[in-house]
């Protein structure tokens, strides 16, 4: 059933680190290449070297300038499923695909269930799922669920592909709902927050925000340039002469 | 949001479809309206047409239509579930009704139980479909309480009117519907006007602050994660120009409300068949005028996704 668990035993998900992610995309390609081969697969492309690129990702790195009273920085922002305490891209699901699992938390479309209505993106917030024009069926990040539990990678590998391949560790991987892990601390230390909290979806993952400039910093910005002087005598009569 | 034609067509078929079959089934099945063979067969196969040719346009919005049988079972949590059972259990008392009031030529007794059963049916599946749209957060201008109401108002005026084509078409004519019709029309025009206020002047929470984490100061889009439109700018950023908007607005409001008001009320004063001439007219300004309405709703509706992408 579509209708919610009423607590879940784990609360597996993402903490992003906005102060130190880089936005090398290394974590998007990771996802791209286990996924198109993992519990969703294929991760369709659609005309992929011509002119019109499209295809199925669960993981995107968006860029903003953000601008404040203190200065501008750039923020380098993955955007990928939040595996929601209260997802309403699952209730909406008239079929029975999507579905909360009660053991731990994540979010995931049962693809033969799917009958590709579209409802459940239209009711997620944050983009989180993309539709497979190709199969014709909804797709979503996994938490590399098929990673995570899997017997056959050392222990160490047992992450999703993103955190394993991020080069700055700006992606952590835990238990949320266990205010003991080293995840949460991570939340707690750093004031991490929810996306679109007004929205009461409850996200699981959380993002750190970038630390405050300390101010301590070399400053790189060069000199003002300053104004070119009129070129006076027989070369500046000729550059006048050939602009005319 | 994108228009999709499936299922701009969808609602507003299945809206005139179930208006026109509520109020065929309590007039008729009560016997406000005499049972008649010819005006009964066209106007229970209008409704039951309008409603199944709206059914399966929706059908062409899904990626896997031969499944569609399964979004019958979620019916606890969907609302798109719940209107699947609500539009298929419809069919039952208005199947009965039909074969009642137009086979067997009678209203009363069991046919009028099916009549209001058919009609309290139509009413549950019009205010799920309402739901569906009403219930989704991520979409301010259809997460209001404007909503519910306007699928509602519709629904009872697009079948009004159609109904009054329907009387006035066999020299039946009753100034009761066609007086109802030019009220409900009023209404719809009334409720719409008001909607568009209303979402003009929404002041929505969330921003691209709230989206991203980042408080305080402003947040711009500099790079996006791609090139090239993906789904989610497909299905969810499209945009309409204000331009284009107020014009489709006035078109609307001619086609779907000012057209029919004044040709209804031209019907008050014409000898028939002018007034058929002139009902059958506004049933179809207005269904036309009521496409462009719903290509507005889902045209007009933004989705907080876009805010990720830099649109305000």
């Amino acid at each position: 059933m579509t209708c919610l668990p009423a607590r879940t035993e784990k609360k597996l998900g993402l903490v992003i680190d906005l102060d130190t992610c880089v936005g090398c995309q290394a974590c998007v390609t990771a996802c791209k290449e286990w996924n198109t081969g993992g519990h969703m697969a294929p991760l369709t492309d659609i005309d992929p070297y011509g002119g019109h690129v499209d295809g199925v990702w669960f993981n995107r790195v968006h860029a903003y300038e953000h601008t404040t009273e203190l200065g501008g920085r750039t923020v380098n922002f993955p955007r990928s499923c939040l595996h929601c305490e209260t997802p309403a891209c699952v209730t909406v699901c008239p079929t029975g695909a999507s579905y909360k699992r009660a053991s731990d938390g994540i979010v995931l479309v049962d693809e033969d269930k799917c009958i590709g209505c579209k409802l459940c993106s239209w009711a997620c917030p944050y983009g989180a799922r993309e539709f497979d024009t190709d199969v014709g069926v909804m797709k979503k990040c996994t938490l590399c669920v098929d990673r995570i539990y899997n017997d056959n990678l050392a222990a160490d590998d047992r992450v999703p592909a993103c955190v394993a391949a991020c080069p700055t560790s700006a992606r952590h991987f835990g238990d949320l709902g266990d205010p003991a892990s080293a995840i949460s601390q991570l939340v707690a230390a750093r004031g991490g927050v929810e996306l679109m909290p007004e929205l009461g979806y409850k996200p699981t993952n959380k993002y750190l925000p970038p630390r405050a400039q300390s101010g301590r910093a070399a400053r790189v910005d060069a000199p003002a340039l300053e104004p070119i002087r009129a070129e006076g005598g027989f070369l500046g009569w000729i550059d006048r002469m050939l602009s005319n | 949001m994108h228009p999709a034609f499936s299922v701009v067509f969808f609602t507003t078929a299945t809206g005139a479809g179930y208006g026109l079959l509520a109020l065929l089934g309590v007039l008729g099945g009560l016997g406000f309206i005499p049972a008649d063979f010819w005006l009964g067969l066209v106007g229970v196969a209008l409704a039951l047409g309008l409603i199944v040719a709206g059914l399966l346009s929706s059908t062409g919005h899904l990626g896997r239509t031969e499944r569609a049988w399964r979004a019958f079972s979620q019916w606890r949590s969907s609302w798109l579930s719940r209107e699947g059972v609500a539009s298929v259990a419809t069919f039952i008392p208005a199947g009965l009704f039909g074969i009642g009031w137009v086979f067997f030529g009678k209203g009363g007794g069991w046919v009028a139980v099916a009549g209001l059963l058919a009609a309290a049916g139509a009413v549950v599946t019009v205010c799920t479909t309402g739901m569906i749209y009403a219930s989704l957060k991520p979409i301010a201008q259809w997460h209001s309480r404007y909503t519910l109401p306007a699928y509602f108002i519709f629904a009872g005026m697009t079948g009004d009117v159609l109904l009054n084509a329907l009387l006035q078409g066999f020299a039946m004519g009753s100034a009761a519907v066609l007086t109802g019709a030019i009220l409900a029309t009023f209404a719809g025009w009334t409720w719409k006007i008001a909607t568009w206020r209303y979402n003009d002047q929404l002041a929505i929470p969330t921003t691209g602050n709230t989206a991203t984490g980042l408080a305080g100061g402003t947040v711009r889009s500099i790079e996006w994660p791609h090139t090239e439109e993906n789904y989610l700018l497909k299905e969810m950023g499209f945009r309409i120009a204000r331009k284009h908007s107020a014009k489709l607005r006035r078109i609307t409001q001619v086609l779907a409300f000012i057209a029919p008001i004044v040709l209804l009320i031209l019907v008050f004063m014409a000898p028939w068949p002018l007034t058929a001439v002139a009902s059958v007219l506004a049933a179809i300004s207005q269904f036309a005028g009521m496409l462009v309405e719903r290509w507005l709703f889902f045209a007009e509706a933004k989705h907080t996704v876009t805010l990720y992408y830099g649109r305000e």
